[in-house]
């Protein structure tokens, strides 16, 4: 199902299925691995609205919380919650 | 201090003069353009273990059969659009740099082609280095670079920057690049490349400019990447399963606050262990050596001196300026004032260890790559500012000294950060010479008052992050970045890395106290101050319950802020004036070098706002301790 990337819970997997946001904010996105079509596994969130941590090409991104609302993952359907 | 005049000497009119390089470094940032560059040169630089330890850009020699080559190392971009002022400065280089070495990391391929992609559709005489080759075989990646190169048109070279692997080829192929010719300069098929090199520009009908088509780039490369990588099977590593440890909410933020406490701990036993050869954290000492720069003073320098003294007769203006005043009798390195005393006592035997200390502990934190997850942690407090998470890092190295700190606001996005961070660090990040001082004078009435002092200075600092961050408006992006690998500090970086900064130190510091000395002694002789006390008495005296003489010390400030706290010992100022004293010298106005640094950063008119509200919170602060210390202590 597809899911905010802040919803997904700190182990989940998914592919990265869309993008929101200005044309710059995209590209700054896609540049640390944020690409449509990408697997990724969020590994962490912090407290209040804290960075969202996430693996993704075998490499570790923190992305801020507002940023990490604008990334929409597709996940293994299997509805945890 | 400044870091050696190699890096800092440049400043922002000089990038305006198009630096023509022979060979320019180009790469994403944390892919070891710093290292790879020192390889290259000789030429020392700080390379640390995450993205954006470069901020303005070096420039060194490089000779090879016979030719001299001008490399440049320049800071990271993540592509030809410059996303903060560091990245700026590359792009500018960029544009006038005549061959390019274009750094690539052999573990995340696919991130990193999209860059090369654009210096190639620029027509770039370019050689790829593919650096880190050492990690990406450790971790069963696999990568042809013959294929790569053949399908770039350009040469590949993999390299391992930290342990010299490859130099030697990248040399090779950097001679062997064709010399481009100014004329050439706009002809379509450079010599250098194959002509299918696909042209990604795309007009944009909206606004009427070219730009690249960046869905190509990206299908590009991952056809590209999906040909020549191979990815072999390989457990999870140690540093992998630290790494996802230490981001995780609980056992991650026990972990920073452990860290952080470790890393105080260790600089403050390792300074007191070289100051006066004594081990233990907080109060007296439990074991003691003869050894350590207070001993070498001692008991070595001090006889010496004491001849020079009796041979220049104890008095005359010639003491006053080498030895100074005999506190009864006897030389006082604190007190005494005299170049040849507290000139090189200050310097040497007091401050040195710290910064010693302070940074052999920071090295290890910026080259094991903990500082990006230490970001993500203080994010959320960063926020309350106006700031985000990453901007602890320049903060962190204002805590050395403030000029590198402020220099390093330039990997912040936006204008209202870098000024929000500079502003902060400027009046509130006490710089390690500065802190020194502070432990050796306020430390002798025991460990709470030292740490009140850094209590006071935080809470000024969180205090003015919120008033500025509600008064200034502007862009407040949000935190975005890369977590590097944990990687184990490698021991000749270590030292090298420590050297330079303990050589910039010594060479910024000296001459400046040594010039500090002088010009006061100078000036009491002509009683220059006494004038000045009566003027400035209204608000020192009477606002923050200093003594009058204390404007000396607070202008001294100015020059250099060690010096300045030592000129506090012969005022005898009681436990309250000297917490109020220390506050308020660590906030008034920052010391020339960093002042000058600020101008430069944030420019003229964001640099008076900053003085300005400087000069409204020291006066609120130093009346508020005095009024409320009043109450505590009798
Ligand atoms: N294993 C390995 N580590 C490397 C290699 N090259 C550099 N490093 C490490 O990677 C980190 C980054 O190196 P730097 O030279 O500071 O990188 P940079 O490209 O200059 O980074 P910025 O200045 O931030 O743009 C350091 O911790 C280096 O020790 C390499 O070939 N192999
Ligand atoms: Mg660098």
């Amino acid at each position: 199902m597809e899911k905010l990337l802040t919803e997904l819970k700190p182990g989940e997997t998914g592919k990265i299925i869309a993008l929101r946001g200005g044309r710059r904010m995209q590209e700054r996105l896609r540049s640390l691995g944020m690409m449509e079509g990408n697997h990724i596994r969020k590994l962490s969130n912090l407290v209040w609205s804290g960075p969202v941590i996430v693996l993704v090409d075998r490499a570790q991104v923190a992305i801020g919380f507002g940023m990490a609302r604008r990334i929409i993952v597709l996940t293994n359907g299997n509805n945890k919650t | 201090m400044k870091r050696p005049a190699a890096i800092d000497t440049t400043s922002k009119k000089i990038l305006r003069k198009r630096t023509i390089s022979d060979i320019l470094l180009v790469g994403q940032p944390n892919v070891g353009k710093s290292v790879l560059f020192s390889r290259l040169t000789g030429v020392r630089t700080i390379a640390s273990n995450y993205p954006g330890t470069t901020v303005t850009y070096t420039s060194g020699r490089m000779r090879f059969a016979q030719e001299t080559y001008k490399v440049l190392d320049a800071p990271g971009t993540y592509s030809l659009e410059p996303l903060d002022e560091s990245a700026r400065a590359a792009v500018d280089l960029i544009d006038d740099a005549k061959r390019i070495i274009n750094v690539v990391d052999a573990t995340h391929l696919e991130r990193h082609l999209p860059l090369t992609m654009e210096l190639l559709a620029q027509k770039k005489v370019m050689v790829v280095a593919l650096n880190m080759s050492d990690e990406a075989r450790h971790k069963g990646i696999r990568i042809d670079a013959g294929k790569l190169s053949e399908r770039l048109g350009v040469p590949v070279v993999p390299t391992a920057a930290r342990s010299g692997e490859g130099i030697k080829e990248l040399i090779h192929s950097l001679h062997s690049l064709p010399v481009p010719k100014e004329e050439e300069k706009d002809e379509s098929s450079h010599p250098g490349h194959h002509p299918h090199i696909p042209d990604y520009s795309q007009r944009d009908i909206d606004r009427g400019h070219v730009h690249l088509n960046r869905d190509k780039i990206w299908q590009r490369v991952g056809e590209i990447v999906g040909e020549v990588q191979s990815l072999h099977h390989h457990h999870h590593t140690l540093s992998q399963r630290l790494g996802e440890m230490s981001v995780h909410p609980v056992w991650g933020s026990l972990f920073a606050v452990f860290v952080l406490a470790l890393s105080f701990s260790l600089i403050r036993l390792i300074g007191e262990f070289l100051i006066g050869g004594g081990i233990g954290i907080l109060g007296e000492p439990w074991l003691e050596l003869p050894f350590g720069t207070e001993f070498l003073f001692e008991a070595v320098f001090k006889p010496l001196l004491k001849k020079l003294s009796l041979l220049l007769g104890e008095e005359g203006f010639l003491h006053k300026m080498l030895i100074g005043t005999l506190i009864d009798g006897d030389i006082d390195f604190m007190q005494s004032f005299g170049i040849l005393t507290s000139g090189l006592f200050i310097p040497l035997a007091a401050v040195l260890p710290y910064i010693i200390s302070f940074y052999l502990v920071l090295s290890l934190l910026e080259d094991s790559g903990y500082l990006p997850r230490l970001a993500v942690f203080l994010d959320n407090i960063m926020h309350r500012i106006g700031l985000h998470g990453y901007a602890i890092i320049p903060s962190l190295l204002g805590l050395g000294c403030n000029v590198p700190g402020v220099m390093a606001t330039r990997i912040l996005e936006s204008r209202q950060q870098r000024f929000i961070t500079a502003t902060l660090i400027s009046i509130a990040v006490p710089c390690a010479a500065l802190q020194a001082m502070i432990i050796g004078l306020v430390g002798d009435h025991g460990p709470w008052a030292v740490i009140f002092i850094y209590g006071m200075l935080f809470i000024t600092w969180l205090i003015i992050g919120l008033i500025l961050r509600f008064t200034s408006r502007g862009f407040r992006p949000e935190l975005l970045i890369e977590i590097p690998p944990y990687r184990i500090p490698s021991f000749r970086a270590l030292i090298s890395k420590m050297w330079m900064r303990i050589l910039g130190f010594l060479r910024e510091a000296l001459p400046v106290v040594i010039a500090a000395v002088f010009i006061v002694n100078i000036l009491y002789q002509l009683k220059a101050f006494e004038y000045m006390a009566d003027f400035t008495a209204p608000v020192i005296t009477s606002l923050w319950g200093m003594p009058k003489e204390s404007i000396v010390p607070l202008l001294v400030g100015i020059l250099r802020k060690d010096v300045a706290v030592g000129m506090f010992a012969p005022l005898e100022l009681n436990i309250k004036q000297l917490i109020t004293g220390c506050v308020v010298l660590s906030m008034f106005f920052p010391c020339i070098a960093t002042f000058v640094v600020l101008f430069r950063e944030l420019g003229l008119k964001y640099g008076l706002k900053s003085m300005a509200v400087m000069l409204i919170a020291v006066t609120l602060v130093g009346t508020a301790l005095n009024f409320s210390l009043s109450l505590i202590i009798p």
